[in-house]
Order: structure tokens, then C-alpha cells, then sequence
């Protein structure tokens, strides 16, 4: 049987994925080893129970992030951090310094050019978390790839090392932020 | 002045009695990471990165700060030299803001550089995320503390080189900061020369030219030994060659 591979999005810009995406050619040689069994770039609604590997991008920011994560973490053997925002809260973290109502208002208001009003009457849109935060620090984590984004050559590396059963070596080559 | 020998890391090296342990591994090759100190300015051991074991002292000494002695035996790279510097970058991590992906200095960055020498794969303690300011009243410069790790060198290159001493440190613990004059905006400072020299010798983004975008501004701290050389010794060094 294939491994079985998810990758999710939670509070992150969605630039993982597109390097991800920039595998290439090489997406097809994946796709020979692999089963895509849950992932923004595969139209499956909810995540699959007995999981082999799953690489998460983005930090926690909203409860619904919260949920998935730990539903990621009891379905799956291996859970990645993917990318700067997974690994350290980068860039979504960036709000925190201040009080989400702040952010929202910000956002939504001051800086609107037409109909300023924070949505809220949307019961999808999930509420903000006080504060966002790397994956770690909300569901224990086996693997860490870095960057913003990681290269598609880090991230085949990374796989490779993972579908052979092998956490990858955090180098130097390998480590980076940003 | 005399010339001791001691052994570090199982080397046998030769150095002054007025030189640092530092400056003695580093005329041997031997690597020893720091943040705080620069060569040229005045070593204050504060950041504790170059913290090296000495056989006989139950205490971990800085070597930018300690000064050799006959038969001295120094060991810069054990396991646990090295955890404690793994751990020092993790807590520097974890007391600022620092997002590489959108910093001005990123990969030119003392900072990540380190992280990336200590194998910093995450940080363990939780982040911190404090609120820090931004002044961007000079004219052509920006302190954005998010990006401060407190090394001082701002200070201390203000002082002791430029003559001018506009940077201090105000606050405690968690709440120390780097403040311009009497805790005024920079651009309102009577005694700033503009010269830059705080800014060229800031180990991360917290001091940075305006203008630069991401990534834009590589620091050359070239000049620093070029101006010491030149008020100690009244030469002036060749900048273009290694040759002193």
C-alpha cells in the first residue's frame, strides 16, 4: 500500500503550497509513490483517520485552525511543520503585539476604501485565536521544514527523507528562515 | 607584555597576557560564536555566546572578556557549550519579533546566521511576542525594536568611536530597550552626527537604512577596524587587502 500523505493550510499565506506545487515534473513521480488523501489542492472535506504523513503550513490563528490541528495530530504518525509560519508564527504572528479587535479593526475598518464593517455575520468565517501560534506550540511535532517559502528542493528532500521512514537532518543546507 | 601558552580544545596555542581567550582561539582558527562582540569596540561579555569551560573553574567564562593565563586549559565546543548557545538563541527568539521572511537584513543576518550555527530547528519556549516600538524620525535611518537583541554595540560604537552617545539602555529585564537621548525620537536628538555607524554595526534589522526593502541590506563593519587602527596606531589600513 502507498503512504498515506495529507497537507493542510491553516494560518498561512498559502505560499508553501505554490512551492509545493513548483515540484513540477516531479509532482508526477509523487503522485506514482504516494496517496494525496487530504490537501487544499485535492477536493476532500474532511481529514482522513490513518495518515502517514502530513505537512501543515501556516501558524494556529483561528479556532478552526485549533481544531484541525488536533485532528491532524490524532490521525496522523508524522506531523511537519511546513514553512516559517508553522515552524516560528513569522509573518501571521506578526498581529500579536496586539488585541485581535485591534487587528480586525485595523483591517477592516481603517484601512477600508469602501463599505468599512468587519465581517461578521458569516458563521464560516471562524474567530481569531488571541493570538496566532506555531504549530508546536498547540500539537507535538516530529519534523520541522523551514523557509518562507521552503524551496521546491527542499521540500522534495524533505519527502524523500520522510516516505523512507527517516525524519530529515536539520544541516545547514537545510536550515533557513525567511 | 608576555607571552603565555595555553591549550584550547586540545591545541596548544600562544597568545598576550592582554589579549582575550577570543582573540587568542580566533588567531588559531578556532571558531567560537558571539553576538555581542565586535572587533574594535570595547568586549562586554553580555550576550554569553562565547561562554568556553576552563578545567579547574567550576564557572562557564566568556572568552571576549577573559584573559588568559600560563597553562590555561579552555574547551569552547563541548555538549554543553553548546546547549546553553542553542538555548541563548532560543530564548533571543522568543524575547523579540523577529520574522526573517519580511526583515531587510534577512540573509545578512547575524542573528540567523547564529540560529543556523547553534542547529536551531524551533524554539521550545513559547514566544513571547512583546510590544515593541518603531521610530522612524530620522531622516535616514530606522530603530525598529522588534528586531533588538540588546548587544549594545549601537551604544557603545556611538560612544566610544563617534564620540557622541546618543544610545542608551533604559528598562529592566524583559522590558530593557535601547533609547536615543533622554528617551526621545532619534530625529529630535541634538548629539546624533547621522554618521551610521550604530547602524552598520547592528548585528540584526533593528538598525537600518531608510529605503532598504527585504532582504536589500548587507552591514559592512569593515570601517570599524579601519578608524581604530588609524586613532591607535595613527596607520591607515588598507581596506582593499587583508594586510594590516
Amino acid at each position: 500500500m502507498k503512504p498515506r500523505v495529507a497537507t493542510a493550510w491553516l494560518g498561512g499565506c498559502s505560499g508553501c503550497h505554490m512551492s509545493f506545487l513548483d515540484l513540477d515534473e516531479r509532482l508526477i513521480e509523487l503522485g506514482e509513490k504516494i496517496d494525496l488523501v487530504y490537501s487544499p489542492i485535492a477536493d476532500m472535506k474532511v481529514f482522513p483517520a490513518n495518515v502517514d504523513v502530513t505537512l501543515v503550513e501556516g501558524a494556529v490563528a483561528n479556532v478552526e485552525n485549533e481544531e484541525l490541528a488536533h485532528i491532524i495530530r490524532k490521525n496522523s504518525r508524522c506531523v511537519v511543520s511546513f514553512g516559517d509560519c508553522a515552524v516560528s508564527g513569522n509573518v501571521t504572528a506578526m498581529r500579536n503585539q496586539w488585541d485581535p479587535e485591534v487587528v480586525l479593526h485595523r483591517a477592516y475598518i481603517e484601512l477600508s476604501d469602501v463599505n468599512p464593517r468587519i465581517p461578521r455575520e458569516y458563521p464560516t468565517i471562524a474567530e481569531l485565536m488571541k493570538q496566532a501560534k506555531p504549530l508546536h506550540e498547540i500539537i507535538t511535532v516530529d519534523a520541522f521544514i523551514h523557509g518562507c517559502p521552503p524551496t521546491s528542493d527542499q521540500i522534495w528532500t524533505a519527502l524523500t527523507e520522510l516516505l523512507a521512514g527517516r525524519i530529515p537532518a536539520s544541516t545547514h543546507v537545510f536550515l533557513r528562515f525567511g | 607584555m608576555a607571552i603565555l601558552t595555553l591549550t584550547i580544545d586540545g591545541e596548544q596555542v600562544s597568545g598576550k597576557d592582554d589579549e582575550s581567550i577570543l582573540e587568542i582561539a580566533r588567531q588559531h582558527g578556532i571558531h567560537i560564536p558571539t553576538l555581542c562582540y565586535i572587533d574594535g569596540l570595547a568586549a562586554v561579555g553580555s550576550c554569553r555566546l562565547c561562554l568556553v569551560e576552563i578545567e579547574g573553574s567550576p564557572k562557564l567564562a566568556p572568552a571576549c572578556t577573559t584573559k588568559p593565563q600560563e597553562g590555561m586549559v579552555v574547551r569552547t565546543a563541548t555538549e554543553r557549550l553548546q546547549r546553553h548557545r542553542r538555548m541563548i538563541v532560543e530564548l533571543l527568539a522568543s524575547e523579540g519579533n523577529h520574522q526573517c521572511a519580511v526583515c531587510v537584513v534577512n540573509n545578512h543576518c547575524e542573528l540567523q546566521n547564529l540560529a543556523y550555527d547553534v542547529g536551531l530547528t524551533y524554539v521550545r519556549f513559547p514566544y513571547l511576542f512583546p510590544k515593541k516600538t518603531l521610530d522612524a524620525s530620522h531622516k535616514d535611518f530606522i530603530i525598529d525594536r522588534n528586531r533588538c537583541v540588546l548587544c549594545t554595540r549601537c551604544l557603545r560604537v556611538c560612544y566610544e568611536v563617534e564620540g557622541a552617545h546618543v544610545w542608551d539602555v533604559a528598562g529592566r529585564g524583559i522590558n530593557c530597550e535601547i533609547i536615543s537621548g533622554l528617551n526621545q525620537p532619534w530625529g529630535d536628538s541634538d548629539t546624533c552626527t547621522s554618521c551610521g555607524k550604530c547602524v552598520l554595526v547592528c548585528p540584526t534589522g533593528a538598525l537600518i537604512e531608510k529605503g532598504e526593502a527585504v532582504a536589500e541590506m548587507e552591514k559592512k563593519t569593515d570601517f570599524l577596524r579601519f578608524i581604530v587602527t588609524a586613532r591607535k596606531k595613527k596607520e591607515w589600513i588598507n581596506m582593499d587587502s587583508d594586510e594590516e
